[in-house]
């Protein structure tokens, strides 16, 4: 099977070309565009890390490794288009448009966290397991229903196609030639469980031949063969073809959470045939002239600042409301539910 | 909505229907009035349904509107939840409530409280039809009533029409609701009665009981299949000389504590009647608003007549699991006599 889904790769681990035929796509605005987000995401996801273990953020999930395979994706997007994320999506969901501070705010407890800008459409994170599926392929269906040519993307984790909704939502989707991307991010580990022992299929790919929907088997950490071919599956869907299935093959540098500890589960040199993915860039941007040292430093010195000013847009932000307990469970407060609300701000002293 | 009401009574012929008619009229009506609207479940198109709730409705409107999914509940949840956050109106069908279990993640993690995750940026109008209860014959599973799953998940509204009017009328409200509302509809009663109802738009306010007998010694509170057991008790009650109350709760979630305060604050006792088990049903919460609201003036403990703890028996048995009228004249005799 790994023979009908070889993995595409653009640029290899050297950093060179393999495939030419994308030489004259590859611009410098796309590089540099490719590298701020990398590096801006990075960024913040090590700044997480280090305010979790600090007591300034609560429990964290990394996607360090990831950067490629969440930007790529992202950028590959149209500005009216439909996210459906997991907890480890929030460097898909930064580069698509949601604001650092805001995403800082999630990790920190607070409900405003899952709240997107109003002119993006990205849904609050799936927490449970490839529940997200079939949301993206019913907010796809919509899309199709009123004939235009937006997209949804769904992210999910290699774990996830071991869920029934992985099943279900690829089955709507296809059956309804819905224009969605399912994206997978097979970073070889649900937690603590390797993919073989999740799955008996040598690829994930290959799953979408059960759903006669296309499906490709990408390098994750290539970040021009995701952009690419992201892309295409996109265009595919809004010439009204349908869905696609996209593997993109990377890998977990850190832990689950902050709260896990993988040197239980996978060995310390684990992973390293994995080149990082900024790293594999960089490579790319030295070997064809894009590297510039200057604009390197000025790009370093704005994500860092960038990321600074939303840790402290995040521990500036006005304090919990405790109202909003209650009142975004329904468009209406019922009159019990009015009753508790009361009952307890009195509670408070909050009211007389 | 009353004007409405009225004015429909007024100018507009009715016509006789079952309560199933009423649910396919209800939908006929919106689907014709709301371009959101869609329909969507497991054989709801070409077969009308399994219950021929939908009958006709896909020839009529096509079936990009009503539409045959996959043999899949957490997959019409799921994408009805992407269809309504995305500005349709969808209303699914579970084709019997015993078989909503692989949706049960789907309605209680993401239906129920997208509107809270997302502080109401996104939310989810949709209507989720499941035909639920005993006591007609059907194949094993097919007979829970398990609302009580439901009313305890918050940010989802459960309805629960007894006749025909009401059904059609909390049908058109679940869907012009801002939120998830849950149509439990009494198979039993699906085709028991029929009833002259308005052909025109109208809509029964959720969250509004109704006094369906008036009486004096006795509150009867039930819902759905259960009325009409609630009726036989309190003719045969009737005989014996007592005057019995019934209320048709028609909503269990937001329940009206305002009915049910006022009918035992005047008839002083009570009795509960519902189909599913008996520990953790919704009538331990009715229990809790009599205690909360009618304390004093009770005569006796509250009586609950209800079905056992034990799953819905195969329908040879059933008939000893679902109670009865003379297990409710029983409680009644029991609170009078106290």
């Amino acid at each position: 099977m790994e023979h009908n889904y070889p993995i595409k790769r653009i640029v290899d681990d050297k950093g060179f070309l393999v495939d030419m035929s994308f030489e004259q796509q590859i611009d410098e605005e796309l590089v540099k565009n490719l590298y701020y987000h990398m590096l801006r995401i990075r960024t913040f996801d090590r700044k997480a890390i280090n305010l979790q273990r600090q007591g300034r953020l609560g429990t964290y999930a990394p996607f360090e490794g990831q950067e490629a395979a969440q930007v790529g994706s992202a950028l590959a997007l149209n500005d009216a288009d439909w996210v459906f994320p997991t907890y480890r999506d929030h460097g898909a969901t930064i580069t698509f448009g949601k604001s650092m501070a805001t995403t800082f705010l999630y990790w920190n407890g607070r409900v405003e966290g899952c709240v997107a800008p109003a002119d993006r459409n990205i849904f609050p994170p799936a927490v449970p397991i490839a529940t997200q599926l079939p949301h993206a392929a019913g907010a796809a269906w919509a899309e199709k229903r009123r004939g235009t040519q937006n997209v949804a993307i769904a992210y999910f984790g290699d774990g996830a196609t071991s869920e029934g909704d992985f099943h279900e939502g690829l089955n709507f989707a296809s059956v309804f030639k819905v224009p969605v991307v399912f994206f997978n991010q097979n970073n070889g580990y649900a937690i603590s469980v390797p993919i073989e022992k999740q799955m008996n299929s040598a690829t994930i790919a290959q799953k979408s031949v059960a759903y006669g929907m296309p499906g490709y088997r990408i390098d994750g950490n290539d970040c021009f063969a995701v952009y690419f071919e992201t892309k295409k599956a996109f265009d595919y869907a809004r010439s009204g073809n349908g869905p696609t299935l996209i593997e993109a093959v990377t890998w977990r540098k850190g832990a689950h959470t902050t709260a896990d500890d993988p040197s239980k589960y996978r060995l310390e040199k684990q992973g390293e045939n994995f080149v990082d993915p900024l790293i594999r860039l960089e490579l790319f941007m030295k070997n064809y002239g894009y590297w510039n040292d200057e604009w390197i430093q000025a790009t370093q010195e704005k994500t860092t600042g960038e990321v600074e000013a939303a840790v402290e847009e995040m521990e500036k932000f006005p304090q919990p409301n405790v109202a909003d307990v209650f009142d975004h469970v329904y468009a209406e407060m019922p009159a019990q539910l009015a009753e508790q609300k009361e009952a307890y701000l009195v509670h408070l002293g909050r009211r007389d | 909505m009353t004007q409405l009401k009225e004015s429909n009574r007024k100018n507009e012929t009715t016509k006789l229907m079952t309560l199933i008619q009423a649910i396919n009229d209800g939908m006929r009506l919106m689907l014709e009035e709301d371009e959101r609207i869609i329909i969507l479940g497991e054989d709801i198109g070409k077969n009308g349904g399994v219950f021929r709730a939908t009958e006709g409705l896909q020839e009529q409107f096509g079936d990009d509107r009503v539409v045959d999914t996959p043999l899949s509940e957490a997959g019409i949840i799921g994408t009805s939840i992407g269809l309504a956050v995305n500005g349709f109106r969808p209303v699914a069908e579970i084709q019997f409530l015993g078989f909503i279990y692989p949706a049960y993640e789907q309605i209680m993690t993401h239906v129920s409280r997208i509107r809270m995750r997302s502080m109401s940026r996104f939310t989810v109008p949709m209507v989720i039809r499941a035909p639920y209860g005993a006591g007609i014959r059907a194949p094993e599973i097919h007979s829970d009533s398990t609302e009580i799953l439901f009313t305890h998940m918050p940010g989802i509204k459960v309805v629960c029409p007894s006749t025909p009017y009401d059904a059609k009328g909390l049908l058109i409200a679940a869907m012009e609701d801002p939120d998830p509302v849950l149509v439990l509809e009494p198979m039993k009663n699906y085709r028991s009665k029929r009833e002259e109802i308005p052909v025109g738009k109208y809509t029964v306010e959720i969250g509004k009981g109704k006094i369906v007998r008036k009486g004096s010694y006795v509150t009867l509170i039930a819902w759905g299949a259960m009325i009409s057991i609630a009726e036989k008790a309190a003719e045969q009650a009737e005989k014996k000389g007592i005057s019995c109350e019934i209320i048709d709760l028609r909503t269990l979630y937001p329940i009206d504590r305002d009915i049910i305060a006022e009918s035992v604050q005047k008839t002083t006792r009570a009795v509960i009647i519902h189909e599913a088990h008996h520990t953790g049903g919704l009538g331990n919460d009715i229990v809790s608003i009599i205690n909360d609201t009618a304390f004093l003036y009770l005569r006796a403990p509250i009586e609950r007549v209800t079905g056992f703890d034990v799953p819905v028996p195969f329908f040879t048995l059933e008939e000893h699991y679902l109670p009865t009228p003379a297990r409710v004249v029983e409680g009644i005799e029991k609170v009078l006599h106290f």
